[in-house]
């Protein structure tokens, strides 16, 4: 990359900002939609920390696939199953709170110091390929990765007609059972709860 | 004190911070979407992990962009089947409460 060391810094430091105070916005926000577009924010920011390391392409890919489709169908998936309801309250919920925060607190120290007392093996920056990476990723895709590759490919079909599969509405007419006309409203609207009768 | 470049711990750092918000999210949330929201944060911070590690030690190879973009490929399958299945759940139970998901407890 041929931009200043100093511009590298701030630009590092104001992407990392964003990217842990959206995090914890999405975590701690009262207001899902708040937390769904705060998502694409960090999203975005990643992307930059993926300019900043010399890789253009993963870059877009993960501003075409993060932002423009997973974090559509999250806004998606709220807008479907968006209803004001009361929590019911749990009993030890402040017991799990102190339980939660300090294993990931103490995940969190561990990790920076090995982040910290490690001695990395880092290579020689002059080897960089730098912004030809593009054409070193289509090459390894085509040779060493190609099984992995159509893999992938594989997996996307499947995760494609499973999601239609899980997600699709009965569209029969008439019930099996009673041959009673169905009810065609949408069912997130005013169907009831089904598995919990017995209560 | 002169710097070259950003040093490859900082990028580790960000990417530990952004795991562990991850994982309290998930431990912590009652609403199932921001569970998926939070099983994505932790993707993010391993692709910023493998995406670092690509750049500081294999850059003439940049084999973790590869890994990269098939950990993109396998997060957006992921977000599909989950939103899908939280649909059926919340219409077989109209809420989203996590704690209310108990079909398979004990």
């Amino acid at each position: 990359m041929s931009i200043a060391v100093t511009t590298q810094i701030i630009c590092f430091s104001v992407l990392s900002l964003v990217v842990i105070v959206g995090a914890l916005g999405v975590i701690l926000l009262e207001n899902i939609v708040y937390s769904a577009f705060l998502l694409g924010g960090v999203f975005m920011s990643v992307a930059g920390l993926y300019l900043l390391l010399n890789a253009s392409f993963v870059a877009a890919a993960q501003v075409l696939v993060y932002v423009g489709a997973v974090n559509v169908l999250i806004i998606f998936a709220i807008m479907l199953v968006n209803k004001k309801e009361d929590l019911k309250p749990i009993d030890n919920l402040k017991s799990r709170r102190i339980i939660s925060t300090s294993i990931c607190l103490t995940l969190l120290s561990l990790l920076i110091r090995v982040d910290l007392s490690n001695v990395w093996g880092l290579a020689d920056p002059n080897k960089s390929i730098g912004e030809e990476s593009t054409i070193r990723i289509g090459e390894h895709l085509f040779s060493d990765y190609l099984l992995p590759f159509e893999v992938a490919s594989v997996l996307l079909l499947m995760a494609m007609i499973g999601a239609i599969v899980l997600a699709r509405r009965d569209v029969m007419n008439e019930d099996i059972s009673t041959g009673l006309p169905v009810d065609q409203e949408l069912i997130e609207k005013s169907s009831e709860p089904l598995l919990m009768k017995k209560n | 004190m002169n710097i070259e470049t950003i040093p490859l711990q900082a990028f580790l750092i960000v990417s530990s911070i952004l795991f562990c918000i991850g994982i309290w999210g998930l431990l912590n949330s009652r609403n199932a979407v921001r569970v998926l929201m939070s099983i994505e944060l932790m993707l993010n911070a391993v692709n910023i992990n493998l995406m670092a590690f690509s750049s500081y030690i294999d850059n003439n190879l940049i084999q973790g962009q590869v890994f990269t973009i098939f950990v993109i490929t396998v997060a957006a399958a992921e977000a599909a089947v989950g939103l899908a299945i939280l649909l059926s759940l919340y219409r077989n139970r109209v809420t989203v409460d996590m704690e209310s998901f108990n079909l398979l407890k004990w």
